[in-house]
């Protein structure tokens, strides 16, 4: 048992894979693409993390520079799963079409990512945070195109579960604002998104997308609970971008494995971790 | 430009920027004009997805409106 505990699959983060719609991912990070130095630190850094999907964006083909380097050309869409987002949309008929134009990137790759979308659908340039309304207008919209939707929202627990009751395969409350490295910052709310989404239903998946800044921020989302994470700029950006890769796979398998094993309560005073009976003490000493 | 040589053009837009064909011109030529044919894009006529198969019949039109798209880096 000890031995199965150290193995690999163990370290990837559980005892079980997690499962989005018909999709089952083996590690419980999903990383992004986005921002790093180079393609090859990209591909370095995303072997490092351990995952097994990826995040992507869909862009107007730069035409005068149609022969330049394409992500696909470092990217192994054979070990991969693709997740096409919607990044950058601002109204829900925006983020349709981007989901669709996806699909068709996707499909033509033969990746099977063609079937999902990262739904977002943002308010507001400077904060990043999702429109509601949008959001749940394109959720509605995607799952009626036959989309899987995973879907960015911020952690609003009724929110969270309107997205769910319309039909998104995953709900991916932000812990803090895209790419601002502020980790969670309202575990009281994600919390009560976890026990509203998973109400009869544990095993819908609750992934926290955006806001990690560093390793600890990982853990501590793995340990309220949450299925995995989702992130990009706090690998991407950091000074050492693959030790930090590393180090955010260790993190999600250690937040996994504790939150699986159960944390102890938090008292408000000390409890002795070595025996209380059978002590020597000195006739002088104070009895306590 | 004399009445028969606007005839035989027409002018579209492609991410935002005028782009001349030939009329009856299809989007797979449009590709094949811009050199993407072959490369990883999707193609939105008028804000509808045309599949890559779907292309060589796909006959564009005046002012239609295109986007070619890519996948890159994103999170």
């Amino acid at each position: 048992m000890a031995d199965a505990v150290m193995d690999g699959a163990a370290i990837d983060g559980g005892e079980t894979p997690l499962r989005v719609g018909g999709f089952t991912l083996t590690s419980r990070l999903v990383v992004g693409t986005g921002k790093y130095a180079s393609y090859a630190e990209m591909a370095r850094c995303l072997e490092a993390s351990g995952t097994d999907c990826v995040t992507v964006a869909v862009r107007r083909e730069r035409l005068l520079n149609a022969a330049g380097e394409n992500i696909l050309d470092h990217l192994d869409v054979s070990r991969y799963t693709l997740l096409p987002n919607t990044a950058g949309c601002f109204s829900a008929t925006d983020a349709v079409r981007v989901a669709r134009l996806g699909r068709e990137l996707l499909r033509d790759l033969g990746n099977a990512g063609s079937e999902w979308v990262k739904l977002e659908v943002l308010g507001d340039q400077k904060t990043l945070l999702p429109d509601p309304v949008g959001t749940l207008e394109a959720t509605e919209q995607l799952v009626a195109d036959g989309f899987t939707v995973l879907v960015y929202t911020s952690d609003d627990p009724i929110i969270a579960r309107r997205l769910k009751d319309l039909g998104a395969a995953s709900v991916m409350p932000a812990g803090s604002p895209i790419g601002s490295g502020q980790g969670i910052l309202n575990a009281n709310s994600l919390s009560i998104c976890l026990e509203y989404l998973k109400d009869g239903d544990p095993e819908y998946p609750v992934i926290v997308d955006a806001g990690v800044g560093t390793a600890s921020d990982v853990a501590a989302a793995m340990e309220l609970g949450v299925d995995g994470v989702l992130l990009n700029t706090a690998i991407a950006h950091a000074a050492a971008p693959l030790r930090m890769a590393r180090a955010m796979r260790a993190a999600c398998a250690a937040g996994r494995d504790a939150f699986l094993a159960g944390r102890i309560p938090r008292k408000r005073y000390a409890m002795a971790s070595s025996p209380e009976t059978d002590r020597i003490h000195s006739a002088s000493a104070p009895t306590v | 430009m004399t009445l028969s040589e606007a005839k035989q053009e027409i002018v579209v837009t492609v991410n935002g920027e005028p782009h001349r064909l030939v009329e009856g011109g299809t989007a797979h030529d449009l590709l094949v004009a811009i050199g993407l044919d072959g490369r990883p894009v999707a193609v939105e006529v008028n804000e509808v997805v045309v599949p890559r198969a779907s292309l060589p019949e796909c006959v564009l039109r005046q002012d239609d409106q295109l986007e070619i798209v890519t996948l890159v880096g994103g999170g």
